[in-house]
């Protein structure tokens, strides 16, 4: 236990820390933040409940759209913004800036949550690979509707409010990051807690066998439900922030990006061990050193080498990271091996 | 006319559907997987018509071409990555066709550009009912030549000694094998002749419509849904939910505006799960 907080103690300081010692990587390191956070919470559906999804994707860009909305609707008229292109016309003031952006978070994360709940009761009630394609079909969905959507900027995207000028240059960078770090640490801290408690049991419970889990009582799609709304509201901010980041909101190549963001986060997961709590965060901070790290040499590549990385990950590598070394070093992960037991079975033989 | 008009083209486009959805059935039914990327081999058999009338060779000829060389495309893929998938958890075959997809998509962008290309057939049109509808030769064509391939091949499953092997492989895989099937040369096959459908439908797209890198996923999506509609080894019930799912497309296309098209596609694929989700329910005592 002891360790353990000293550990945290000394990632937290890393953290916070971090830009400042890195001042190139702010961005990279804000986007990893974002990552682990998706990383995390998809894992929650596909690492610990079974129910494999592509859709949160979903919930991400519709954060992401609801926050920049908030933040320009809160002080501006919306369709004249997006028709403008931005920031030509209207400019927030710091205060507004920052007053729009708190308001825009705690939105993004509480509607999708709440449509986590509405469609809950009908999607979850899907099995296996129909409910993979459903959310996937999900996701596609929302991004063609939305691209079609005039008020939101429709094909020609929409550009979310401008940093202030305020704090210097370093200022966005600092300000974005700390933002993400603090949305990464907030999810953490509730994933696991979430993973102490009975909870987890019961997801677990409905992934090992979901009709025996029933037969024992347990309301599993009550508790699907709970799980899918807990990753729907920290999607939902991960996208908000992400919006804010990136500065520009397209439908199809940004916020419902289905064949980038939507894959990253299962291959995260899966590359660094489903059904763990470390292995998401582990496979993210992998997956993005390689990402960024390749992605330049494989310049206009990167989808190739997407692709067969995703081939070779999942024929070859399924049980990730974390699976790998727990098959290593059992004792590690908790696993006792009981010397009576042990010495018993060497008797029979 | 209007109505007549989308019911036609509708009709036409969605045999073509019913040709993919078939492939998609089969190696569904065969093999147990999803092939995600089943779309994207689709726009492939395209563009193989599409260079041949690049190159002065009337496109029609694709419809022979191609399927021959996307069969051994499909053995190809089949020996380097989907024999690993075969027996293991359908989301791995999901997420795995899923980076064939992506890989084929950038790859065809690479090589023929990013560009919407289709292969004049020059076949010209005809006109019905007062010339108030209108419709291109090359749809009639295409439709013909699907019911054709369509025709040929429930014979050939029914005749052929490899056709029995595919269905008793279909059946119980396991028997099978103690009877003497090479189940593995059967699954290669079935991918191929499920790739060379594949190659028809797309040569026949790139006739009627356009191509595109990018457009395989809706393709994918049209043929899942047709298979769930329809349920595995049920041919005229593919066939006309097919048909059903152009007619569908036309009127939402002429209604909603051809923006939202692809969006009405895949809002209709979660409908159709979430309404088979409430009907089997209900069949059920407990979990509902």
């Amino acid at each position: 236990m002891n360790k353990n907080l000293i550990l945290y103690a000394a990632i937290l300081i890393f953290g916070i820390t971090a830009p400042f010692i890195f001042p190139a990587f702010k961005v990279q390191l804000s986007i990893l933040c974002v990552l682990i956070v998706l990383a995390l919470t998809w894992n929650i559906q596909g690492g610990e409940m079974g129910y494999n999804t592509f859709g949160n994707i979903l919930f991400y860009g519709l954060g992401m759209y609801l926050c920049a909305s908030v933040q320009v609707g809160m002080f501006f008229p919306l369709a004249e913004w997006t028709e403008s292109g931005g920031e030509k016309t209207f400019v927030h003031t710091p205060a507004q800036f920052f007053q729009g952006m708190a308001v825009g978070l705690v939105v993004a994360a509480i509607i999708p949550t709440i449509v986590a709940g509405l469609i809950g009761y009908a999607i979850l009630g899907l099995r296996g690979h129909y409910f993979a394609i459903c959310t996937l079909g999900l996701g596609v969905a929302a991004g063609e509707i939305s691209g079609g959507i005039e008020i939101i900027g429709a094909g020609q995207g929409f550009t979310t409010p401008p940093f202030p000028n305020v704090g210097g240059l370093e200022a966005r960078g600092e300000f974005f990051y700390l933002l993400s770090f603090g949305a990464l640490v907030l999810t953490f801290i509730a994933v696991r807690a979430i993973y102490s408690t009975r909870f987890k049991l019961i997801l677990n419970a409905i992934r090992d066998n979901e009709d025996k889990a029933e037969a024992m009582g347990i309301q599993t799609m009550k508790y699907k439900i709970i799980g899918w709304m807990i990753s729907a509201f920290f999607c939902g901010l991960a996208g908000g922030i992400m919006g804010g980041l990136v500065g520009y909101i397209d439908s199809t190549d940004v916020a419902f990006d289905g064949r980038e963001m939507g894959v990253f986060m299962v291959l995260m997961a899966i590359l660094g061990g489903k059904g763990t709590l470390w292995g998401p965060i582990i496979g993210a901070t992998v997956f993005h050193i390689f990402k960024e790290g390749f992605w330049t040499f494989f310049l206009g590549w990167q989808y190739v080498a997407l692709g067969v990385l995703i081939v070779v990950i999942v024929i070859y590598f399924p049980e990730g990271i974390m699976g790998w070394l727990r098959e290593k070093y059992p004792e590690r992960f908790g696993e006792v091996i009981d010397e009576a037991d042990r010495k018993a079975q060497v008797e029979l033989k | 006319m209007i109505t007549v008009q989308a019911c036609l083209d509708g009709i036409l486009l969605g045999v073509l559907f019913a040709l993919i959805a078939y492939g998609m059935a089969l190696q569904w039914g065969v093999m147990n997987i999803i092939n995600i990327a089943q779309g994207d081999l689709v726009i492939l058999g395209g563009y193989i018509a599409y260079f041949m009338y690049l190159y002065g060779i009337h496109p029609a000829w694709g419809v022979i071409v191609a399927p021959v060389i996307m069969y051994f495309v499909g053995v190809g893929l089949y020996k380097l990555v989907i024999n690993k998938v075969v027996d293991r958890d359908l989301f791995i075959s999901i997420l795995a066709t899923f980076g064939i997809s992506i890989l084929f998509m950038q790859l065809m962008n690479f090589a023929f550009g990013a560009d919407v290309v289709l292969a004049n057939s020059g076949y010209g049109t005809t006109f019905l009912f007062d010339n108030n509808v209108v419709l291109p030769n090359s749809k009639i064509f295409s439709a013909v030549v699907s019911i054709f391939f369509a025709i040929c091949l429930v014979i050939y499953m029914k005749k052929s000694k490899l056709g029995r092997a595919i269905r008793a492989t279909a059946q119980n895989a396991r028997a099978a094998k103690i009877l003497g099937v090479d189940t593995e040369k059967v699954y290669a096959a079935t991918f191929g002749i499920n790739a060379a459908l594949c190659g028809v439908a797309g040569a026949l797209i790139s006739i009627t419509f356009t191509i595109h890198p990018y457009m395989g996923l809706p393709y994918t999506i049209r043929s899942f849904m047709i298979v769930i509609v329809a349920g595995l080894g049920n041919l005229p019930g593919v066939a006309l939910s097919g048909m059903g799912l152009g007619v569908f497309e036309e009127f939402a296309d002429y209604i909603l505006g051809t923006e939202f098209r692809i969006g009405a596609v895949f809002l209709l694929l979660v409908l159709i799960l979430v309404y088979r989700r409430f009907k089997l329910s209900r069949k059920r005592e407990y979990l509902k």
